[in-house]
């Protein structure tokens, strides 16, 4: 029987096998953020250990750092504090930082693949869930906690159960006003927040083929989001060209002899899966979520389920519990809805292409005066790129207010914030209670819906406006 | 890490699907340096209005003194969401040993067990029994036999644990330790590769 793609990572990175136990698995590349490394940092140095592999660690301010006047010293004392306390951490520990204010700064799982940090093949880890990102390049590549961090400084190895393994197809055209963003949503939609739980999920078919990079990490950005460690893409021609040319990818013969081992990461034809789900691209609608998880979800022109609909106790339940939190009734659409908020931002959707995506919509045109529109590159790069090609000019002539980098209102954990109560169409990832802070009500969308309900202050199908 | 045998308690029910780690520990409170004091966060917005700890929310069960102890039962897909180990350190640090669900996300499920917080997975059925318990009732999780009992009605049911993850608990040690131990193995791995 053949081998999948993830197999044959994974086979390639295990040092050892636990007697009736985990693998020792090897880790190629080690990212770390303020928020999940300070204590990992503290444990190796109470231990006496040193830091075992420093050069495969990169570093970033991400999380907690202020989208305005980065220049200026952090506000918020207890943020200012543990970005410092990164900073100090990598200078004893002789770790590459891409800190506030470096031209290479910004979200973890942006820079990664930007810099060609993230490489075809490679084993990939941070203390972050939506490290899932990187599976897009075809490496395994999955988010730990603190005290795995801690064991990566330690030994670059982790104790790991082989997961079982998921492949899902996504075959044919999408549907103008259809995009990656969309097709995600969808598909956890259909499999629930956890369905995909102890698996990783190979995506595959013609559609996803035909996917652009920026678009691919949108897609397996979100792997996490249906309970799966990570999703991953087999490279191919549009990896090797992203690739080509990117600070720290291989450059020249190297380069050419990297790809020709990259063409080797593919599922085989008879390899097999654990589970295999089908879809018909063409079937997906553009998406938006109505509830507190991001398996509530639904086309953008559907009405949230009635309780009569749903067959289990606990399921009404749940609905139950997330309409009261979002101020919506059981079998109301959506459509023509009034929100107060947008937000175009995260590992997600702040890439260049998500920004292009969004200037092409908004062009020449004014946002809503109802509706506070927060735009935020996911890189220093990103925003650079953005300016050389005019968008940051079509965003401030629109009314946005575009940012410097960072998680911004993805978690809320800086000043960029939804107020209680209130509504706010978002390009991010998660739509937990809370998440954009406390009392939010947040709706998750592509950039293109998110750009329609920018400019209509409503929850708008962006066919209508294409 | 101390070395855990067994756990005999009362337990905490909260009969909610899905509870993700954002509930458990919310963002906000991720700024601290180290692992400790993150027990009063814990499930912070659930259980003050406002976030106000003069204004407790009277129908949270944290809230309810009749309900106490070192095990917390939850409804399915306990842990999902963000990697943050911050919630296992709020579940350990307001002082439970043990979450009992009938399904726990990859990443918390790790994390638990990496802080010497048990997941015990049990059935959908032995769930709705065991919040159908009244407030007194105790629960004995014991690791070595690797089995779930309710002590008032003896209804046993065994559950499934790592054998490597029962060594290391039992001993108290970690994967550390062992990764140290092999160092030499891990050298021979990248030179191998070169
Ligand atoms: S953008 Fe949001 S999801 Fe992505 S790393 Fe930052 S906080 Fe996490």
């Amino acid at each position: 029987m053949g081998a999948t793609l993830f197999d044959k990572i994974w086979n390639q990175h295990i040092v050892q096998q636990v007697n009736d136990g985990p693998s020792v698995l090897y880790i190629d590349r080690h990212f770390i953020h303020e928020v999940t490394s300070p204590q990992a940092f503290n444990g190796i140095e109470k231990r006496g250990l040193p830091l075992f592999r420093p050069k495969q660690i990169v570093a970033t301010a991400d999380h907690n750092v202020p989208t305005l006047h980065q220049e200026l010293p952090i506000r918020d004392e207890l943020s200012r504090l543990q970005v410092q306390q990164l900073i100090e951490n990598c200078a004893r520990h002789g770790v590459e930082l891409y800190g506030l204010g470096h031209p290479n700064q910004g979200i973890v799982h942006v820079i990664g693949p930007e810099l060609g940090v993230t490489q075809p093949g490679m084993t990939i880890v941070c203390g972050d869930s939506h490290t899932s990102t990187h599976g897009a390049f075809g490496t395994i590549a999955f988010g730990i906690g603190t005290s795995e961090v801690e064991m990566v400084f330690a030994a670059q190895c982790l104790l790991q159960n082989k997961p079982k393994q998921m492949r899902i197809n996504i075959e044919g055209e999408l549907l103008p006003g259809v995009v990656a963003k969309d097709i995600i949503l969808c598909i956890i939609a259909q499999i629930s927040a956890g369905g995909a739980t102890g698996y990783f999920v190979e995506y595959a078919g013609s559609a996803i083929r035909k996917l652009s990079m920026e678009a691919r990490m949108t897609i397996c950005n979100m792997s996490i989001e249906m309970g799966a460690r990570g999703g991953l893409i087999a490279p191919d021609e549009t990896t090797f060209a992203y690739m080509e040319g990117r600070p720290f990818a291989p450059a020249g013969d190297a380069f050419t002899k990297k790809v020709a081992a990259w063409r080797e990461l593919y599922s085989d034809a008879d390899a097999a899966f654990d589970m295999e789900l089908n879809i018909q691209a063409a079937q997906v609608q553009p998406m938006i979520t109505f509830g507190t998880n991001p398996g509530m979800g639904m086309a953008i022109n559907d009405s949230i389920p009635t309780y009569e609909s749903l067959e289990a106790e606990s399921e009404k339940a749940n609905l139950k519990k997330a309409l009261t939190y979002m101020g919506l009734q059981a079998g109301q659409p959506l459509l023509g809805m009034q929100v107060q908020h947008v937000f175009i931002g995260s590992c997600t959707n702040s890439r260049i292409e998500d920004l292009r995506l969004v200037a092409a919509m908004v062009k020449g045109k004014k946002k809503h005066p109802d509706v506070h529109v927060l735009i935020v590159p996911g890189s220093q790069e990103v925003a650079r790129q953005a300016k050389r090609e005019g968008l940051d000019s079509i965003f401030m002539d629109a009314g946005f207010e575009l940012r410097q980098a960072g998680c911004s209102a993805c978690l809320g954990m800086n000043e960029d914030k939804v107020p209680a109560g209130e509504y706010c169409v978002s390009t991010s990832n998660r739509n937990f209670e809370g998440r954009q802070g406390a009392g939010a009500r947040t709706l998750l969308a592509s950039p293109l819906t998110a750009a329609a309900a920018a400019l209509t202050g409503k929850i708008t199908d962006v066919r209508t406006l294409l | 890490m101390k070395p855990l045998k067994e756990i005999e308690s009362r337990f905490v029910p909260l009969p909610i699907e899905n509870i993700d780690t954002d509930q458990i520990i919310p963002a906000r409170f991720l700024k601290a340096t180290t692992r400790d004091g993150f027990g009063k966060n814990l499930f912070r917005d659930w259980r003050y209005v406002q976030d106000d700890e003069q204004q407790p929310v009277a129908s949270f069960v944290l809230n309810q003194p009749r309900y106490s102890g070192e095990i917390l039962v939850a409804g399915k897909n306990f842990g999902c969401g963000s990697s943050r180990e911050h919630a296992a350190w709020a579940l350990k640090d307001y002082g439970f040993k043990a979450v009992v669900s009938s399904f726990f996300a990859d990443i918390f499920k790790n994390n638990a067990l990496n802080n010497g917080v048990i997941p015990v997975r049990v059935s959908d059925v032995f769930l709705a029994k065991i919040f159908s318990q009244d407030a007194e009732a105790e629960i004995q999780i014991n690791i070595e036999q690797q089995t779930i009992t309710i002590l008032l009605t003896g209804e046993q049911k065994s559950f499934d644990i790592n054998p490597y993850k029962k060594t290391c608990l039992l001993n108290g040690y970690d994967d550390i330790d062992y990764l140290i131990s092999i160092k030499d193995s891990i050298e021979k791995y990248e030179a191998a590769r070169k």
